[in-house]
């Protein structure tokens, strides 16, 4: 609305062309102009279609006949008794005319019911005197300017831009508002008018001024981003923003330690800071020797400002913050705070996509299909009915669903007549996907550790139709005790939930260090159950999928990878998925097997799905791995016992060397950052 | 779980045979793959004989459900039918009621269905008779008992219960919790 504003303002500029003033854009005029002239609606359409809220429109169309015929009226005392300026004589025009086409009027009054106000404002400075032409055009120019400033730079979503805006454009249109509507309450006794407006004017000069500022601070700010500015024009700039004083100085340490003691800093103090860090570390190496501060004190600085704007535990905001690059964390920051769209999944065993979205539609739901990847998913936008409560969902026809839960479950592909474990099924979106893709043939074995979520899995499970389901309670890591042999095994995880902080935001605060240590042990110990539940000589699979509703690398990559060490016959195969970021091969230090590239991240901010991890894992037969390593293992023995018979004395020096080969492949192998090798060392040390 | 003894199957089929009549024979002699009836913690469920096989595995304790359940057993002994065997019931009905769309939802609360919702009825349905509903575009929505045959509905005044209701869709909602 802030940006609308700030157009609109624009539009009263043409007027003041039209009197040889302040010559810029005369499009706009020339319509209203016409409007209200010939009084044709169309000019007024057009405006419609600028974007303007619902909202905004209906309260401009509530008071149409009341308040808006005082605002006309109004608008006559306005001309008369200003001084008159030859741009208002169209206007006065329509207002002779406006006996007759009252409703026309009105109509082009209301769609510009923000114009107005700006328009209000713009007129009277032209009426008192042109004493702000100049200011008007530093108005515009730098308005103008901003716009691809504000595209380009990532930081702003809607929520910053909300938070950004009362520092300039809402406090003077809200002001320039009740003002207008107070002269137009006044509207039939002129001399209050003219107090209110010279109230007004008076208003308006206060904020032209706190505008002046804003805009030379904002140009400077552009100027900073601007890189074909040279070194001296960049560094007068930056003196001005720092002159102006609004957190552009990194705090130090005490200061923030102040800072926190007095209950940390306002919102738009550590959104303005977030912003300036976020644009230093994006050209870190250009600027950050100018600022003579560390980086890590920047990213220090702004991740605890990202905790405390949005909310997060230090810890969790610097997990999270690690896994992007600067500007892709505030994004990903940003996007939690936003809902993912309701999506449906249709039940293949009772209806067709096409016969559900026709019914729905029917009910007053508006929905679309997810994308190309799924023929069974729905995107819903709104609907007139609660959607988890409709006929068709309780004869189970479709089932409530995020859309990346389709995920894992098109990963397994499960083939008709095979036998699938789900490790971790609550509430059972995943599991009737499966057996709907198995046509209720074949046996899916649903578990789930916790007995009151089995109630609501049970119920989705008989709702939906399947009738090849066996639903039991088991911790999963008794799995391969109570049955093995499976086909396809689906674990999805218990995880702590990071990639679905904008359905549950409690993760932001009670995650722990300790929490992500018991998570990913746990996860260890479920995917090893998961791969040896598997029979590695089924027909048709033998594979399992592994997938979180996290983003972390410390419950995915690094699981997996775990896995791959610990059991020799698996190996990762592509998930199928075409779309979908690849997964770390190396993360701060540590080095993943080769293969975990083949499995896929999704993130909110990339997707515009929760976040979530999908790999894919072939189980092959294990004899023969067996057979080889064991082979291996004796040959190395009876080298060993051989060189023992030959040489008994051990020569320390010369073993020395190999010992500590032997330390640095040990460590590579568990994923450790090798140190440098000994020699090398003192000669790196050393300068 | 074992199987039903003699007295428990009679009265499951009886319940049964009230819905489906003589169609009862087809969930017994399938086409595809034997089925039985199965008894675990009260409840009777129906499962094909290679997924009973696998669940015997289960421990007693851990298995929830297995197939799908029909009903259970109150402690007198007597049979209940559940809305989890609609499928069954809908596939075999023998008589039928249609309701229209204004009366679905009361049905789907659970109220019994009045005159001036019904949209169709089979034809030469007797008294007492059990029927499956059906919302007008052939969704099953529940089962119930009419209260007269269709001829003596002509002379019913519109606000009339037609149909007695036993179980619908809706206890999907609103009994989760102890409808397993």
């Amino acid at each position: 609305m802030g940006r609308r504003a700030k157009n609109k303002q624009g539009d009263p500029a043409p007027l003041v062309e039209s009197n040889g003033i302040a010559p810029s854009a005369p499009k706009k005029h020339g319509k209203r102009k016409a409007d209200t002239d010939a009084q044709s609606k169309r000019p007024a359409k057009k405006l419609k279609e600028a974007p303007k809220v619902k909202a905004d429109k209906r309260k401009a169309e509530e008071p149409t006949s009341t308040v808006k015929a005082k605002n006309a009226v109004t608008w006559d005392d306005v001309q008369d008794g200003g001084s008159g300026s030859e741009g208002w004589e169209g206007i006065e025009d329509g207002n002779i005319l406006r006996a007759q086409a009252k409703s026309l009027f009105d109509d082009s009054d209301e769609d510009e019911a923000h114009g107005f106000v700006g328009d209000l404002d713009e007129y009277e400075l032209d009426e008192s005197d042109n004493f702000h032409d100049s200011t008007m055009e530093l108005d515009l120019g730098p308005d103008e300017a901003d716009e691809p400033e504000l595209e380009t730079s990532k930081l702003r979503s809607k929520r910053s831009k909300q938070a950004e805006r009362p520092t300039k454009i809402i406090p003077t249109g809200s002001d320039a508002s009740t003002n207008s509507e107070d002269s137009e309450d006044d509207g039939p006794i002129n001399m209050e008018n003219m107090e209110a407006r010279s109230r007004a004017l008076d208003a308006r000069a206060a904020r032209e001024a706190e505008l002046d500022i804003e805009e030379l601070r904002r140009a400077a700010m552009e100027g900073d981003d601007d890189e074909e500015f040279d070194g001296a024009n960049d560094m007068e700039e930056d003196e001005v923003a720092e002159a102006d004083g609004d957190g552009f100085v990194l705090p130090t340490a005490a200061e923030r330690e102040a800072e926190k003691a007095a209950g940390g800093p306002e919102v738009h103090i550590v959104q303005q800071r977030m912003q300036h860090c976020v644009r230093i570390l994006g050209q870190w190496k250009k600027r950050g020797a100018k600022t003579g501060r560390k980086r890590s004190e920047y990213i220090d600085q702004l991740v605890s400002d990202i905790a405390s704007y949005y909310g997060y535990n230090e810890f969790l905001a610097e997990k999270l913050f690690q896994l992007f690059s600067v500007p892709e964390a505030i994004e990903f920051f940003e996007a939690n705070e936003v809902p993912r769209p309701v999506t449906i999944r249709t039940n293949t065993l009772r209806t067709r996509r096409r016969d559900l979205a026709q019914a729905l539609i029917n009910r007053g739901v508006n929905l679309e299909p997810i994308g190309k990847w799924t023929n069974v998913g729905l995107q819903v936008f709104e609907s007139s009915v609660p959607i988890g409560a409709t006929p068709e969902y309780l004869a189970g026809q479709y089932m409530l669903q995020a859309a990346s839960s389709f995920l894992p479950v098109i990963a397994l592909s499960p083939q008709p007549h095979e036998r699938v474990l789900d490790m971790a099924s609550a509430p059972g979106g995943k599991t009737t996907h499966i057996a709907a893709l198995l046509q209720n043939t074949g046996v899916v074995f649903a578990n789930d550790a916790n007995k009151t979520r089995v109630k609501s899995l049970t119920a989705n499970v008989h709702r939906l139709g399947c009738k090849n389901v066996v639903v039991c309670s088991y911790d999963g890591r008794e799995f391969p005790k109570v049955m093995g042999g499976f086909d396809r095994v689906l674990l999805d995880a218990p995880c702590s939930g990071t990639g679905v902080i904008s359905k549950d935001a409690s993760v932001k605060v009670n995650k722990s260090e300790r929490d992500f240590s018991l998570l990913s042990h746990l996860q260890k110990q479920l995917i090893l159950c998961a791969i040896d539940s598997v029979n590695p000589n089924s027909k048709t699979g033998g594979y399992v999928v592994y997938s979180t509703c996290s983003v972390t690398v410390d419950e995915n990559e690094a699981v997996v990878d775990y896995a791959l060490k610990k059991r020799p016959n698996v190996r990762l195969v592509d998930t199928g998925l075409e779309f979908g970021r690849e997964g770390f091969t190396s993360y701060r230090g540590k080095k993943f097997h080769e293969t975990v590239r083949l499995t896929r991240r999704f993130y909110p901010h990339v997707h515009n799905m929760d976040g979530f991890f999908v790999s894919k894992f072939k189980v092959e037969k294990r004899v023969k791995h067996q057979k080889k390593d064991e082979e291996e293992g004796e040959n190395e023995a009876e080298v060993a016992t051989a060189g023992d018979t030959e040489d008994v004395a051990f020569d320390d020096e010369a073993d020395k060397q190999y010992l500590e080969e032997g330390k640095r492949m040990r460590m590579k192998a568990k994923g450790f950052r090798v140190p440098p090798k000994l020699d090398q060392q003192p000669a790196a040390t050393a300068p | 779980m074992r199987p039903l003894t003699e007295e428990e199957s009679k009265a499951v089929f009886e319940k049964l045979a009230n819905y489906i009549g003589k169609n009862l024979v087809h969930l017994i002699d399938r086409p595809d793959e034997p089925y039985c009836f199965r008894l675990h913690k009260d409840r009777v469920y129906y499962v094909s004989e290679s997924s009973m096989r696998l669940g015997v595995s289960v421990a007693r304790p851990s298995l929830i459900s297995l197939g799908t359940c029909f009903g259970k057993f109150s402690k007198s002994g007597k049979f209940k039918l559940h809305v989890t065997s609609l499928d069954y019931l809908a596939q075999y009905a023998k008589y039928k009621v249609w309701i229209k769309p204004n009366g679905e939802m009361s049905f789907l609360y659970g109220n019994h269905v009045l005159k001036n919702h019904l949209g169709r009825i089979t034809e030469d349905t007797p008294e007492h008779q059990g029927v499956v509903v059906y919302s007008m575009n052939d969704v099953p929505l529940g089962f119930g008992v009419t209260s007269r045959s269709t001829v003596d509905t002509r002379k019913l005044d519109p606000t009339a219960i037609i149909v007695f209701h036993q179980a619908d869709v809706g206890e999907y909602l609103r009994d989760e919790d102890t409808l397993f």
